[in-house]
């Protein structure tokens, strides 16, 4: 079983759900597919999807929701199996 | 006027709080820079007397947190608040927070930001101060009968709205009285099952519209107004170039429209910078209020330039109690200003957001031009906020020469580091005629 890291090309803030008020995209557990949105990247007030890149399981998000991101830092891990 | 202010706090960041920063200067007043954690090395931080951090970068945590905003006056003393544009500026229950902790809000009264904040409330103020407002129905309108009268007064074509509606959500457009037959049974079944609320109106729709807006200052008893901006040039309802005066108002239609402002001004006992937008018909010569924002604005530097009033010590000095100074007859209009906004984001992938580290920077200088921003060489722009960069002005004695003075302006700009929309106003400046000719749908369609 290998562990893929999910990467943000973008600065910005990191978001796991589309509205303050709305369920998170994706849970730890959650099978997801390569365009599986596991959540949004707030750059300059325009939201960019980040999506999973890869099959797998959704193993751990390293950043919460709210978090600061820089570009190339991982925000998520996947569990291929 | 001893009440004055005495210490400013700046609850903003960017380009405008160096600019407040300036005026407090210019006026002897000692600036606190409040700002978040990613601003600490920012251009404001460094001019700025003291700096108090109000919280991480995320704007509900520091620029929109009012606690935290309310902690910084007690903490460093100051006894005033400029809150810039954007963030509070225009949240009239802040500005009644600084008022109950017993400190001056530079801007209008909480009463009056909270009632031109309503569009309803804005729309009947202004029809009672004699403003035209787009023609619409007067109420709301259930069976086809009746929205054929009303139709005969607000004139064809017009969109047909959904009462409880919102952000463009729910408008159909008919444009003579078959296609208003058709749509209006459509609209009532589309608002009943979007909205839950089948009530529509109608409201004129202005398909060769000009977005002119005019400035005005007043000290809650008198106003004055500086003359008007025309800001057509939009993407995604966010001006790109602005200018002033409008270059196609006669002197008759530019008296009628500026003394409406001040009516309206002055019927609210306005106090500070404000500005009314308006929509202008190209096809008819009308102009039609739309609605007020009761801040100073990004393009604020335009009317500057073509009356020689400096704005935000305006601002400063109303606030502080004195009164305007001078009358409308004082304020000439001279020449012409353009204002270029520069923004990071990349005219090549369709304006992406493109933060990014400072590493050549040159401005412009010369006769006529200002550059008015918060870059410096080396610094960071984070990528958390608004992508404003700076704008370039410019002043000529008449339109042509603040053109080609702008495209001086243009070509003498050196910023790598990051994409920006310098390459785009180059562009645009070379379509002068287009310029001139454009209305509100002439950028979307150039882009294209």
């Amino acid at each position: 079983m290998a562990e893929h890291p999910v990467i943000t090309p973008l600065p910005g803030t990191f978001y796991r759900k589309a509205t303050p008020e709305s369920a998170n995209f994706v849970e730890v557990g959650a099978q997801v597919s390569a365009d599986t949105v596991i959540g949004l990247i707030e750059v300059m007030k325009q939201f960019s999807e980040l999506t999973a890149g890869k099959a797998g399981r959704l193993s751990a998000f390293l950043v919460e929701d709210g978090d600061p991101v820089e570009p190339g830092q991982v925000v998520a891990t996947l569990d291929d199996e | 006027m001893t009440q004055g202010i005495r210490k400013l706090l700046i609850a903003n960041r960017g380009e405008i709080a160096v600019r407040i920063i300036h005026a407090a200067k210019a006026l002897g007043i000692p600036t606190v820079a409040a700002c978040s954690e990613a601003d600490v090395d920012s251009q404001a931080a460094r001019m700025a007397d003291e700096v108090h951090i109000l919280g991480p970068a995320r704007a509900d945590k520091s620029y929109l947190n009012v606690e935290a905003l309310l902690g910084a006056l007690k903490t460093t003393g100051a006894n005033a608040v400029h809150p810039g544009y954007g963030f509070l500026s225009e949240n009239a229950d802040f500005a009644e927070a600084v008022l109950a902790a017993g400190a001056i809000f530079v801007g209008p009264s909480p009463d009056t930001i909270r009632r031109m904040g309503d569009k309803a409330e804005a729309r009947r103020t202004a029809q009672a101060a004699g403003v035209p407002v787009v023609p619409g129905s007067p109420g709301e309108l259930f069976d086809v009968e009746s929205a054929l009268e009303a139709a005969e007064a607000v004139g064809f074509p017009l969109l047909i709205k959904a009462s409880a509606g919102g952000g463009g959500r729910g408008i159909r457009l008919a444009e003579n009285a078959q296609q208003l037959t058709e749509e209006f049974p459509r609209s009532q079944r589309e608002a009943q099952a979007a909205f839950g609320n089948g009530a529509v109106y109608l409201e004129r729709f202005i398909s060769k519209a000009r977005h002119i807006e005019v400035q005005v200052l007043g000290d809650g008893q008198h106003a004055v107004h500086l003359f008007e901006r025309e800001c057509s040039l939009q993407r995604r309802r966010q001006k790109i170039f602005e200018e002033a005066p409008s270059p196609v108002l006669s002197q008759q239609q530019r008296e009628t429209l500026c003394a409406s402002a001040v009516r309206l001004t002055e019927s609210l006992g306005y106090k500070g910078a404000g500005t009314l937008e308006y929509l202008y018909d190209d096809a008819t010569g009308e102009f039609f209020f739309i609605e007020m924002n009761t801040r100073i604005q990004v393009e604020h530097p335009v009317s500057e330039l073509i009356t020689g009033i400096d704005l935000v010590q305006a601002m400063l000095r109303i606030a502080g109690g004195e009164p305007l100074g001078f009358k409308q007859s004082d304020i000439q209009l001279n020449g012409a200003a353009l204002q270029m906004r520069l923004n990071a984001e990349d005219p090549a992938r369709d304006f992406f957001p493109s933060p990014g580290l400072v590493e050549e920077l040159i401005w412009p200088q010369g006769e006529g031009i200002r550059v008015d921003t918060h870059l410096y060489q080396g610094y960071r722009v984070p990528p958390y906020y608004d992508s404003l960069l700076a704008k370039l002005i410019v002043h000529g004695a008449d339109r042509a020469e603040a053109l080609a003075r702008a495209r001086v302006a243009v070509r003498r700009t050196t910023l790598t580091g990051m994409a920006s929309t310098l390459s785009l106003h180059g562009v645009l400046l070379e379509q002068n005629a287009s310029i001139r000719r454009s209305n509100l749908y002439f950028l979307p369609a150039f882009l294209q």
